[in-house]
């Protein structure tokens, strides 16, 4: 199989990989690139359990192909911890029992990222439909719903104490 | 769960684009926001020898109001849509449909005129497009034909654009600013595909209705309007037992898909249901409100 070369930004960090037309970005993020923390659960789209950032949108990896994303800001879920401190989302999920298994957990944490980081006043029903993108097969969704309230209220706190740090 | 080989082609432009459609010939397909097609090529039920990949052509991701139309270019996304991209009743009737669709990620991929291209029964835009009366812009090497969208929509997962043609736009009559317009969806999971829906406008003709467009999708082998429930409602006065007797005459006339989950008659039920519903979303909305 023909192997193409490809530069990929991930977490800030510059890529040159060799892969396939073929092999999704959830693929290559994992098997290339070796960040494993993206997971590939259902690979046509339905769990949500490999969902990452890309150009600043939550999308699945697995329904795109990682040369479609040359060029691309690439977020997963290693950029998170930063220096040895957890994102104030995987924060709220150890604090409030939002995992068990974790195999999920990755996805929900991009999913729901852009919306804790940006302050979204979401309502409940609001909240429960954007979660209701990504499959658990653990938690019943109760304590993911809690922990993402939780981190949306910190965050803002944060930002609003200082302005500038929590980017 | 991986696809099968093939050769990825990334123009920059519409003539480069329609240009690689020509040399491919019949194994080739337009990749867009790629949500139903790379599942697709992921269970190998689709394996083309090459995909174009129109993602980079920045002139298709254009959404714009020419001539009492909103043009849709073709890489224009799902949530595009969340907020009104006009200020008028089409804008606000979008917005309204747009959360319907699948997921928050699938709609930050997945694109407008991907979903008329993919053609699905249950595809909330294709019930847009038969609804209100899109064109649709299909351009090839050899040049550009404009197709009404009850022409275009050929069946499920069905179309009447050539292997070599790219849909570029699809353009949408905007509504009156009298008009009123409402959308029902029924399906057992957020996300899932409809079982049924139904999209109904009209223009409030001092209390009349007028230029009465119902339209199906989810119940029959494609998108489409009904005319059977438009005969009873047009140039009468909106009433909840007009709006029953419009869904009953809609499922009169329907020949509804059967599946294994769900039946014939079930979606002949829902038919009355989703006609009525979208009826009274049509009535209950104004120019002044956003339905969501």
């Amino acid at each position: 199989m023909e192997r193409h070369p490809l530069n990929l930004t991930v977490n800030g960090k510059p890529y040159a990989v060799e892969t396939e037309f073929r092999k999704t970005l959830a693929d290559t993020l994992r098997e290339d690139c070796g960040l494993t923390g993206t997971h590939v659960g259902c690979e046509h789209g339905v769990c949500g359990a490999c969902t990452v950032v890309v150009e600043g949108k939550a999308v699945r990896s697995c329904l795109m192909f990682a040369h479609q994303a040359e060029g691309m800001e690439i977020e997963t879920v290693e950029s998170l911890e930063k220096e040895g401190e957890l994102h104030v989302l995987q924060e709220a999920f150890a604090e409030h029992h939002a995992l068990q298994c974790g195999f999920c957990t990755p996805g929900f944490l991009m999913l729901v990222k852009g919306a804790v980081e940006r302050g979204e006043e979401l309502s409940d029903a609001e909240l429960r439909h954007l979660l209701s993108s990504n499959l658990c097969r653990c938690t019943g969704y109760q304590n993911i719903i809690r922990a993402v309230r939780a981190a949306i209220d910190t965050f803002k706190e944060k930002a609003s104490a200082v302005p500038e740090a929590a980017r | 769960m991986k696809p099968a080989p093939f050769v990825l082609h990334s123009p920059k432009t519409v003539s480069e684009a329609v240009a690689h459609l020509a040399d491919i010939g019949e194994d080739g397909l337009v990749l867009a926001g790629g949500q139903s097609l790379v599942p697709m090529m992921a269970l190998r039920v689709a394996y083309p020898s090459d995909l174009v990949d129109i993602n980079g052509i920045e002139e298709l991701q254009n959404i714009s109001v020419e001539n009492e139309e909103l043009a849709i270019g073709a890489t224009v996304r799902h949530a595009r849509f969340y907020d009104p991209v006009e200020p008028g009743p089409l804008g606000r009737l979008l917005t309204s449909i747009v959360h319907h669709i699948a997921h928050h990620p699938i709609r930050e991929r997945g694109t407008f005129c991907g979903s008329l291209a993919h053609a699905d029964p249950a595809s909330e835009w294709c019930l847009v497009a038969a609804t209100l009366g899109a064109k649709l812009v299909l351009v090839s090497q050899t040049g550009e034909r404009i197709v009404e969208a009850g022409e275009f929509i050929d069946g499920a997962m069905s179309t009447t654009r050539e292997p070599t043609e790219l849909l570029a736009q699809a353009r949408l009559p905007l509504l009156a600013p009298s008009a009123r317009a409402g959308f029902y969806e029924f399906n057992r999971r957020a996300g899932d595909f409809a079982l049924g829906m139904a999209l109904a406008a009209y223009d409030d003709d001092d209390g009349l209705m007028r230029n009465v467009r119902v339209g199906l999708g989810g119940i029959e082998d494609r998108a489409a309007r009904n005319s059977a429930a438009e005969a009873v409602l047009e140039g009468q006065r909106p009433t909840q037992s007009l709006f029953a007797d419009a869904g009953r005459a809609a499922a009169e006339s329907v020949d509804p898909m059967e599946d294994a989950t769900t039946s014939a008659e079930y979606r002949r039920d829902l038919t009355a249901v989703c006609v009525e519903r979208a009826l009274a979303a049509a009535a209950a909305s104004s120019s002044a409100q956003t339905s969501r």
